[in-house]
């Protein structure tokens, strides 16, 4: 608070600050219960839910809460040999209560994630706990099978003891803990998402510079032509954006395939042979040609808005003071532009970088992206928080981009119309 | 050393955007090396497309530009060496004030400390030294247009164009560039064509004047020539301040001749009529009109006072006379008038040889 010597009265002796508070309340008022409606429904809608969703990659509660007994029993367990009968004592306790209320299937998907091989110990050990008699629990429990003898498997229990984990992040990263508690790479022929990262990462930065190639001119030609062809020409870009994007990846099928018009035209000039038409779908190649159509619209509009605020006399004056063309371009127009390069290629890039339907249909095995591995963990194996942890590294992804492309180009740079 | 009286010459040069309008027509014009010429006219008469023809960022479609002898149409802008200075200046707004200047230099190949050099004393002559490091958003409109004109000149062009240069500037500022440009042109002796259409921008500042109307010439001729002595209707009209007297000639003899108004008749200078019975317009210039003459007039009428406006150094009386309501005569603020009070009937006279009776459109 400011000192009380300087305050400034109105002629009514109130100090300025309160009655200019109390002139603007209204108006405040007014603006936040216009934006209220928006407000409640982000973060029901958006915030709430999205939240959640990120808990869950790094919630581990529910195995805890599950074998409460078990993990206090084992918090004086080295680890080294079997654990004691108290351990297996404790087990069987949460294990008959979870049998009681039907949840061991869910115990049983949750250890399989930390290891392979519980699934059918589990349902073993559910019917034959029903003959257990009392005592020596870790002699009953160790006859069921094998592996409920083998140290391994109860060490994966315990890693399973912390409320929080970053096995979903190590796991995306093609990483896990090891018995000894290290972080390690799993078997070279077993690491799929690092693949998949790269690859989002490359098919990402080409369609950018595809987007950026193509995009470039068109921009130039729409904010340089007069009204009434511009016009025309700007419905051309955005008549794709009229058009559900499932129609136009479908219609990129019909194009790519291998009996389709693209081949048939390559064989029809004889650039390929008949019996040897290339495939263009279901790999990369149709992962670039289909997003980079879908995704230009997104580069050509904050061209075309910087690139409309640049005076033909720039252009004019570079030439007439001796420059070439091109020096007139490269000199003045196009450094002109870079605010609305930069603003185009982000936005691309983080389009791209997340891209899900386009890949899923014309991108076949070698053109999926990691939204794809996502989109699976979400729908088929229901592991929703490893789902959600690679959501998050993709968000994190975008955001350490987005603050490289502060430092190196600046934000206030962009311009998106 | 003898100057060079066709520097610039455009020969027969017809331009049309889109084949249907001529908007330039058939234009013939010699500019002389040094010449400070000012291409007037209202927006849409071509003056602009003439100036781009001669920058060559639009062609001829017809005819040929000649600089120093040599036809320029086919070729391209960059090589032709003009300097430009566009309306709105054209400043790079990426590049600090000296890389503006600079830029010329730099595709010119000229090494570092002879470009300083030369960057320093263009900078000096629009009075801008210390402003280098500043970029042109950081700088008033006065001195982004002198920025233009430095730019424009550093490379020593034979040839300056400028269009419109200080369109942007208010009042003050535009008359003070008005004289400095005035006085650069001067100074470095640097041929400049010059387009406006603002008149006393014009008039102020050219050695001739090209006064453009419907794609053509209207009159070529010195600043005082033309508003003395224009040579049809819309020069007159559209040079100053003008009174007419639209009416038909009945009587031609020489230097002189009769127009007959509706309710009167009036001597005149025929300029642009030749025999009894055409039509004409005559012009006459407010302050070429005196109240209660005392020397010996041949055109002396009645008038009655509609409106009188103070404007300090003169006074602005509007008059009825012979049927015109429109008639403008500028009073100086003199005691020897202060009779002059509204609805008073005063005696209008001048001479005939004043009165120019030009074509009646």
């Amino acid at each position: 608070m400011s000192s009380e010597t300087k305050q400034i009265l109105t002629t009514d002796g109130i100090p300025l600050e309160v009655s200019l508070k109390k002139a603007e309340r209204k108006n405040k008022i007014k603006a936040f219960l216009l934006v209220a409606p928006l407000l409640f429904f982000l973060i029901i809608t958006y915030v709430f839910p999205i939240g959640d969703m990120l808990f869950r990659s790094i919630d581990d509660k529910m195995v805890t809460q599950m074998l409460p007994k078990t993990f206090k029993a084992m918090e004086t367990w080295d680890g080294q040999e079997l654990p004691g009968e108290e351990v297996f004592a404790a087990f069987h306790e949460d294990f008959i209560k979870l049998v009681e209320d039907k949840r061991e299937g869910k115990l049983s998907t949750q250890l399989n994630y930390t290891k392979n091989g519980f699934k059918s110990i589990i349902k073993k050990l559910r019917r034959k706990s029903k003959s257990f008699e009392e005592g020596n629990y870790k002699e009953q429990i160790m006859s069921v099978h094998k592996r409920w003898a083998d140290v391994e498997y109860w060490r994966a229990i315990k890693r399973r003891a912390p409320e929080f984990t970053s096995q979903k992040y190590l796991k995306g990263m093609d990483m896990y803990v090891n018995e000894e508690g290290k972080i390690v790479s799993v078997e070279e022929d077993r690491r799929i998402h690092r693949v998949l990262w790269l690859r989002t990462l490359e098919i990402a930065f080409f369609v950018t510079v595809f987007c950026f190639l193509m995009a470039y001119p068109i921009a130039h030609l729409l904010a340089t032509l007069p009204m009434k062809y511009s016009n025309l020409l700007m419905i051309c870009v955005l008549l794709p954006f009229w058009t559900s994007l499932l129609v136009r990846t479908a219609s990129w099928m019909i194009l790519l395939q291998q009996q389709g018009i693209v081949n048939d035209f390559f064989v029809g000039i004889g650039l390929v042979a008949d019996d040897n038409r290339p495939e263009m779908m279901y790999n990369k190649t149709g992962s670039y040609v289909a997003m980079t159509q879908i995704l230009l619209p997104f580069m050509v509009l904050p061209l075309y808005s910087v690139m409309k605020t640049i005076s033909p006399s720039l252009m004019r004056a570079g030439k007439s003071l001796g420059g070439t063309p091109f020096v007139a371009f490269w000199k003045v127009y196009f450094p002109l532009t870079i605010p609305g390069i930069g603003a185009g290629c982000l936005l691309v890039f983080i389009l791209a970088i997340g891209y899900y339907i386009t890949p899923a249909l014309v991108g076949g095995a070698s053109g999926t992206l990691i939204s794809n591995q996502i989109a699976f963990h979400m729908k088929s194996t229901l592991d929703w928080s490893f789902a959600s942890a690679m959501g998050l590294m993709l968000l994190s992804g975008v955001l350490v981009i987005y603050w490289l492309y502060n430092k190196i180009v600046g934000i206030d740079n962009i311009k998106l119309g | 050393m003898s100057v060079n009286k066709e520097f610039v010459k455009f020969d027969k040069v017809d331009k049309s955007y889109d084949g249907k309008v001529l908007v330039v027509k058939d234009l013939q014009l010699d500019i002389a090396e040094g010449e400070f010429i000012t291409m007037l006219g209202p927006s849409g008469s071509g003056k602009t497309t003439c100036l781009m023809m001669l920058a060559g960022f639009e062609t001829p479609t017809n005819g040929e530009i000649y600089l120093d002898g040599n036809a320029i149409s086919s070729i391209p802008p960059h090589k032709r060496g003009i300097g430009m200075v566009f309306q709105n200046y054209a400043l790079f707004p990426h590049m600090t004030v000296y890389e503006n200047l600079a830029f010329p230099l730099r595709v010119r190949k000229i090494p570092k400390d002879e470009a300083d050099k030369k960057i320093d004393k263009a900078l000096s002559m629009v009075s801008l030294q210390g402003f280098a490091s500043r970029m042109p958003g950081q700088l008033s409109g006065g001195q982004q247009q002198r920025v233009a004109v430095a730019r424009s000149l550093v490379f020593d062009p034979q040839l300056v164009l400028m269009d419109e240069p200080l369109g942007a500037l208010d009042k003050n500022l535009r008359e003070s560039m008005q004289y400095e440009i005035k006085h650069i042109h001067e100074s470095i002796g640097v041929t400049v064509v010059y387009v406006t259409h603002d008149q006393s921008e014009a008039l102020t500042m050219s050695n001739r004047i090209a006064v453009f109307n419907d794609g053509k010439v209207q009159q070529l001729s010195s600043p005082d020539e033309l508003y003395e002595k224009p040579v049809n209707s819309f020069v007159a009209e559209f040079i100053g301040e003008n009174n007419t007297f639209t009416g038909e000639v009945s009587e031609i003899s020489g230097q002189k001749c009769k127009v007959k108004l509706s309710n009167a008749e009036i001597m005149a200078n025929p300029i642009s009529v030749k025999s009894k019975g055409e039509r004409t317009k005559v012009s006459l210039r407010p302050e070429r009109a005196l109240i209660n003459p005392k020397d010996k007039m041949d055109n002396i009428h009645n008038g009655k006072i509609e409106e009188v406006i103070y404007h300090g150094d003169h006074t602005r009386v509007r008059i009825n006379l012979l049927g015109n309501p429109e008639f403008i005569l500028k009073v100086p603020n003199s005691s020897a008038n202060l009779d002059i009070k509204l609805g008073n009937e005063i005696k209008i006279g001048w001479n005939s040889e004043d009165a120019r009776a030009l074509d009646p459109k």
